[in-house]
């Protein structure tokens, strides 16, 4: 194909989106809301990966003691869960320090409120902050952990925590947001392609006579078909493109409000910079793939060429 | 030069449009296809330019077997056959300019060619000063000109044309038959259907009168031969 038919296909592609005003926006507007639809679920997937990952991170098993619990006791629990295959570190927490950590995450502000409860007033036990290597076998390790308890006649530690329900709920919670916008983006997909070949078929049959005379004319089949091919994809590419500036100008916005506003609630989202090129990607590759299978099917049904 | 032998030509239907007709017309010839509505010529016609398959016989067209041909190769025979209906059949929306060059573009001429040679033929058919026009602001006689320009800019061997002063007045008939000799003196072979008595039997060419899907008559310079 000449340089100059290419121009051509181009141009009357573009032309038919005109052309037919109303139906390229009707299917403009069924990409436009499917690939809305799937950005929203990719980027709420993304913060809750990214959430669970951050707690993952963060999944410690705390180890309280019994407030009588003597040193030597200490440093032969301390060897022996330490020296369990699952355990990458573990670090004692003295009352005192177990204090000042308390202080410091209740803030400024609040400081003061644990005032006089140094030294013997102290209400907190000792305790050991233990990490696993993976989180995976965090209730592994607890399980350990209170059978190491319960093998020692004195029954030194008082309690086990650690994360593991929240780390489940949120894995839960991953699969439900994948599963559901899987489906819902399906379907709203296929229902974005039926607009795009029924506009493609309604370019088809308002050209019906111009495709006769081109025939007429000696035009082959494939100078017919390209102008509506690129139609379709045309449609795809544009709406996704909206889409996706759309949706990462009103993420962006979410970010810098929950920076300015939402930091003390804890809640860091994926930044633009991290999410951006991955969802721009998806949406526009997507919307192409679209608009293309949306015109391909009308070409093959209705241009009997 | 196009070469019939013993074609039929039955519809799915089971109209029989033609039995059994054999025919050459030569290069450069200038042919009148007349008879009665229903007779066979348009189908005569649409043989020729590949629109239809003859169901038995043999028709070649500038050496093509066009009853054997493969559909892909169909454009490119149809680039040197010209088409003019009797209802024009231009594009509402393009200027005569653009409904001219469109068949150039079709064929991938290079930009420079279709703007030299589409405002040559529109001076042939007098029309050149309207070129930005659209086909609505046109006669119908300037619209049938137009039709003649488009199906002659790709300098086609053969020009088929069904009717082509059909929806005209007798003076504006007149104006297309002198284009369409015009045409034929520069070297194309018209083959021309026609119920126009007068045009026939003052522009004197060859007749051949379809009946029943037969060839009933085919003279050299005939005459229309039916009552209007």
């Amino acid at each position: 194909m000449k340089f100059s038919t290419i121009l051509r296909h181009l141009r009357e592609g573009a032309k038919n989106i005109i052309r037919n005003g109303w139906m390229s926006f009707a299917s403009m507007s069924s990409i436009f809301i499917s690939l809305f639809v799937l950005g929203v679920f990719l980027l709420l997937a993304m913060n809750v990966n990214s959430m669970a990952a951050q707690i993952e991170s963060q999944v410690q098993i705390r180890v309280f003691l019994q407030l009588n619990v003597d040193q030597a006791k200490i440093t032969e629990l301390q060897n022996k869960i330490g020296n369990m295959t699952e355990v990458s570190q573990i670090t004692f927490v003295s009352k005192e320090e177990g204090l000042e950590l308390l202080r410091k995450n209740l803030g400024e502000e609040n400081k003061d409120l644990l005032d006089g409860y140094e030294n013997d007033k102290n209400p907190l036990p000792d305790s050991f902050t233990v990490e696993v290597y993976n989180p995976q076998s965090v209730a592994l390790a607890v399980e350990q952990i209170n059978k190491i308890n319960q093998a020692d006649e004195q029954q030194p530690i008082e309690r086990v925590k650690y994360g593991q329900g929240t780390i489940e709920t949120l894995f839960k919670v991953t699969n439900a947001l994948r599963y559901a916008g899987l489906v819902l983006v399906i379907g709203l997909a296929v229902t974005a392609m039926f607009l795009i070949s029924n506009t493609i078929k309604m370019t088809i049959i308002a050209r019906r006579r111009e495709i006769g005379i081109m025939k007429l004319v000696g035009a082959t089949n494939s100078f017919i078909r390209w102008p509506f091919f690129i139609e379709g994809a045309l449609i795809g590419i544009i709406s996704s493109i909206v889409t996706t500036i759309l949706l990462l100008a009103g993420y962006a916005q979410l970010v810098n409000f929950t920076q300015m506003e939402l930091s003390l609630m804890m809640i860091k989202l994926v930044t633009l910079q991290e999410s951006g090129w991955q969802t721009a990607g998806l949406i526009i590759g997507l919307g192409t793939v679209i608009g293309i299978w949306g015109s391909t099917i009308s070409i093959r049904k209705y241009l009997k060429v | 030069m196009i070469e019939m032998q013993d074609i039929w030509k039955t519809y799915t239907d089971g109209t029989h449009a033609l039995r059994g007709v054999s025919v050459r017309i030569d290069r450069n010839e200038f042919v009148y296809l007349v008879g009665p509505s229903g007779a066979g010529k348009s189908t005569f016609m649409k043989l020729i330019y590949r629109e239809e398959v003859p169901t038995k016989g043999q028709i070649s067209v500038n050496g093509f077997n066009i009853g054997k041909l493969k559909p892909r190769k169909i454009p490119f025979v149809r680039r040197n056959i010209g088409v003019i209906f009797q209802d024009f059949r231009l594009l509402p929306k393009l200027t005569i300019y653009e409904n001219v060059a469109f068949a150039m573009e079709v064929i991938e001429a290079p930009r420079r060619i279709i703007k030299r040679r589409t405002m040559e033929v529109l001076e042939l058919v007098g029309l050149k000063h309207k070129h930005a026009s659209l086909p609505a602001q046109l006669s119908g006689g300037e619209q049938q000109r137009v039709s003649i320009a488009r199906a002659i800019v790709n300098n086609p061997s053969v020009i088929v044309a069904d009717e082509p002063t059909g929806n005209l007045d007798p003076e504006t008939s007149l104006g297309i038959m002198n284009l369409l000799e015009e045409i034929n003196l520069r070297g194309s072979t018209i083959v021309m259907a026609t119920h126009n008595r007068d045009i026939v039997n003052s522009m004197r060419k060859r007749v051949i009168a379809i009946e029943n899907g037969n060839i009933v008559r085919d003279e050299a310079r005939g005459e229309y031969g039916y009552e209007v």
